[in-house]
């Protein structure tokens, strides 16, 4: 016979309504039950398990790691929350991930804060944070705390994600703007601009029917993949809003550098380009989710490449251009 | 506000409304249109035609002989500048032997 | 389009389009333009000034480089069609008051979100709550309206010739299903006047056109005729790729040199003799000549827009919602007419690039698309421009 009680873990709540309510933000056993429902389930890990208000993470194994602590957030507001090549859900792990791992991180934790417009359908909520939670684990990443609120109708868009990470930083790495110099390439991994005309498309107000699919993906295995093969890569960047137009023009203000690319070798879609083309938009301008810019020195571009094509995320990998002066 | 972009009709949608379906490079959209329509060339024979699509309007059937004449033409200005060209250097060159 | 990573997607190409941006055959057009311009004598006195009418080839030549390319002795002035350029600032503030009716959906193109009326430009009206939408076309705005049946659906109705025939054959769809709440505010302009009040103005000293491309697919060249005809200029209608663009250029220093005054259809793929007999049919349905309108920059201008014809009076915003109607000026510091007159270039403008940027634009020139100033703007010509000021103070 045992002589330590087990404790056994009490039951899972469960929501039984199909949409969320006021109640469920309250704070009390209805906003408890949402989130055993909706998020632990999903997210389920050991760090998160306590439902702790804080999660807590080892010093020691952080710093065994790298000599510096990446960390970031940004808040996802998409609309509509469900799109072709993804949802709002996996935007918010990969755009998080991905803002990590463009400094050279292996990205580590998450956190994720909700704010939910009362009378969004629960169903929805549940496959969002199943898609949360597939993103996260299929790149290694755990959503260890969070936070829940739910606001009056109108009082949001439907729902709100923020995430935020942190990843540890070998010490060998050092990526910036400023270390970018002239001769060097620009080099983008594939295929510019889809989700920027997929979430375009999708507000239906041009009713154009594309095949275009966001390509919204987390980022770091390539990038770890493009730095083992070219460790002297200068700088990385996720061209989200603004696409790369706007991130090469951050860099060359950054560097005091001037960029020069070449349109012929800009990779688009032709769709993209014939989307474009019929809206009158600059594909350069049109957010990506799942592409870097990487300024990379000249010797070891080929490299760059090769690694970047041997990956599923770098197939279309190009040189689009050089800093000049 | 001139934006036109060239299109194939790939689907005839509503022969009445004289609606179409356009294809850009693998988009798609519906179009009208009756601006390319008449006596001789009634809706149906429409498919396949490339037109230039202005606004959700099919403006004009465009003319594939036109188009490779003005092509044409340039290529063939092309060729007498390289013909040019090419006298002109060895006649350059000749120019020094002497 | 090609593509240099070996993995790229092949047959990507824009049919009709990627053609005409060959860049071999531009660069033997741009040789055989510095030819022909050598050996027009008139040309070595003083650069030859040709004008294009139309915003969409201000567009293409600025993105394409298209000025940079041409030798010294020929300058391309940047003339007024550019329908958003051209809206006083009293028609943005009729827009706006439609807009902020709660009853109204008011739809538009995109380009005319941003200029900025006395108050408040139609983006600024959206974020204030108004129920402003874009739309690629007109027909989207009824079908619209047929979704919403309890509210109403304006359409800002704005261009020139080319877009007069979708508008038009819009409201004739709207009568044929019997919507009720439908309207256009009509503010399409024609091509024909501002072309004489160019030609009469005395600031401008043209030697030729570049015929708007689009304009005429619907009414053929033939109204453009009394430009060679009485002025004495030669024309050729082009279409809106690089290799048009340049290619009417040639053809109009070849007439220039030849000394022969016609108007030539360079675009005439798309650009039938005839014009577009269904879509002028349409327009004169619809449409009847106002006996002026009143133009930014240029003033009035006689018989040089279009309204609803009494018979779609049921469809004729102005006549449904009242509107304050009154001329506003522009700024101070506003050059716009000047600029759209091609008088000075846009970045001879005090404001350019300073107090007027496409983020903070004063005029409508910097929020258009096809606007001399945004165009200038986007694609570098700032520096071209601030480099060539230099220049012209040090020579």
């Amino acid at each position: 016979m045992n002589s330590t009680p087990v404790r056994r873990p009490p039951p899972r709540g469960k929501v039984h309504v199909p949409t969320v309510t006021l109640a469920h933000g309250g704070g009390g056993k209805a906003m408890r039950d949402l989130i055993d429902d909706v998020f632990v389930g999903a997210f389920d890990n050991p760090l998160l398990a306590p439902l702790d208000d804080q999660a807590r993470l080892g010093l020691a194994a952080l710093s065994s790691r790298g000599d510096r602590l990446a960390f970031t957030t940004d808040s996802f507001v998409v609309d509509p929350l469900v799109f072709a090549g993804g949802d709002i859900g996996k935007l918010a792990v990969c755009g998080t991930i991905n803002d990590l791992s463009v400094s050279g991180a292996m990205p580590l934790y998450l956190s994720c804060a909700v704010i939910i417009e009362e009378g969004v359908s629960m169903n929805l909520l549940r496959q969002i944070a199943r898609s949360m939670a597939e993103t996260a684990r299929a790149a290694n990443v755990q959503i260890v705390t969070g936070d829940t609120k739910v606001v009056n109708k109108g009082a949001c868009d439907k729902l709100f994600i923020t995430t935020t990470g942190v990843g540890t930083i070998r010490p060998d790495i050092d990526l910036g703007a400023h270390r970018a110099r002239a001769g060097d390439h620009v080099i983008v991994n594939g295929l510019l601009g889809d989700h920027g005309a997929t979430i375009l498309a999708a507000r239906g107000d041009m009713a154009l029917e594309t095949p275009i699919e966001s390509d919204c993906a987390a980022l770091h295995d390539l990038i770890a993949a493009l730095l083992e093969a070219a460790p002297a890569t200068r700088f990385l960047r996720d061209p989200t809003r603004g696409g790369i137009a706007t991130v090469l023009n951050e860099i060359a203000e950054a560097a005091q550098v001037s960029i020069e690319i070449d349109e012929d070798r800009t990779p688009l879609r032709p769709e993209v380009r014939g989307f474009c083309e019929i809206l009158g938009l600059d594909p350069l301008y049109l957010a990506n989710e799942g592409k870097i810019v990487a300024v990379v020195p000249p010797e070891q571009s080929d490299a760059a490449l090769e690694a970047m094509h041997a990956h599923r995320l770098g197939g279309e990998a190009s040189v689009i251009g050089n800093h000049l002066r | 506000m001139c934006l036109g972009i060239p299109g194939r009709i790939v689907t005839i949608d509503n022969a009445d409304d004289m609606v179409a379906t356009v294809d850009v490079c693998g988009i798609r959209r519906k179009i009208n249109i009756c601006c390319v329509v008449d006596d001789e060339h009634p809706v149906a024979s429409c498919v396949g035609d490339w037109v230039l699509v202005h606004v959700g309007f099919a403006m004009s059937r465009i003319d594939a002989e036109e188009a490779a004449e003005t092509l044409k033409i340039l290529e063939e200005l092309g060729e007498a500048q390289a013909e040019l060209e090419t006298m002109q250097a060895s006649e350059a060159l000749s120019e020094a032997a002497e | 389009m090609s593509n240099d990573s070996g993995n790229g997607k092949q047959g990507s190409g824009l049919k009709y389009v990627d053609e005409f941006r060959d860049r071999a055959k531009a660069q033997i057009l741009v040789k055989e333009i510095g030819k022909l311009a050598a050996d027009i004598p008139l040309a070595q006195q003083r650069p030859l000034q040709i004008m294009e009418v139309c915003g969409g080839h201000t567009h293409s030549i600025f993105r394409y480089g298209i000025e940079g390319m041409l030798p010294k002795s020929v300058e391309l002035v940047h003339g007024p069609g550019c329908p958003v350029c051209v809206l006083p600032m009293g028609r943005v503030d009729d827009c706006v008051a439609i807009a902020e009716r709660p009853d109204v959906i008011f739809t538009t193109f995109g380009d005319a979100m941003r200029v900025p009326g006395s108050r408040k430009s139609l983006s600024q009206a959206k974020a204030d709550g108004a129920d402003v939408r874009v739309v690629y076309s007109p027909m989207d705005a009824l079908a619209l309206a047929c979704k919403n049946p309890e509210r109403e659906v304006v359409f800002f109705g704005i261009g020139f010739e080319t877009t007069m025939p979708s508008t038009a054959l819009t409201v004739l769809q709207a009568e044929r299903d019997g919507i009720t709440n439908f309207w256009v505010f009509c503010n399409h302009i024609t091509i024909v006047p501002t072309i004489k009040a160019i030609l009469d103005s005395p600031d401008l000293a043209l030697d030729g056109f570049l015929g708007p491309g689009h304009v005429s697919m619907v009414t053929g060249p033939a109204p453009y005729e009394f430009i060679a005809r009485f002025y004495r200029r030669p024309m050729v209608i082009s279409g809106f790729e690089p290799l048009d663009v340049l290619q009417s250029i040639w053809m109009v220093l070849r007439q220039i040199k030849e000394g022969r005054c016609e108007i030539e259809n360079q675009y005439a793929r798309i650009v039938p003799e005839a014009g577009n007999a269904a879509a002028l049919k349409a327009v004169g349905q619809v449409y009847e000549l106002r006996e002026f309108f009143e133009w930014r920059g240029l003033g009035s201008i006689d018989h040089s827009g279009v309204k609803m014809r009494e018979a779609y009076a049921r469809f004729d915003a102005e006549r449904r919602f009242a509107v304050p109607n009154v001329k506003i000026t522009d700024p101070q510091s506003c050059q716009c007419g000047e600029v759209l007159k091609g008088a000075i270039k846009p970045w001879q403008c005090k404001v350019f690039g300073s107090a007027c940027t496409p983020e903070t634009p004063l005029g409508a020139l910097m929020v258009s698309s096809e606007g001399a100033c945004a165009a200038y703007y986007q694609y570098g010509g700032k520096r071209t421009g601030e480099a060539a000021a230099a220049e012209a103070e040090t020579a």
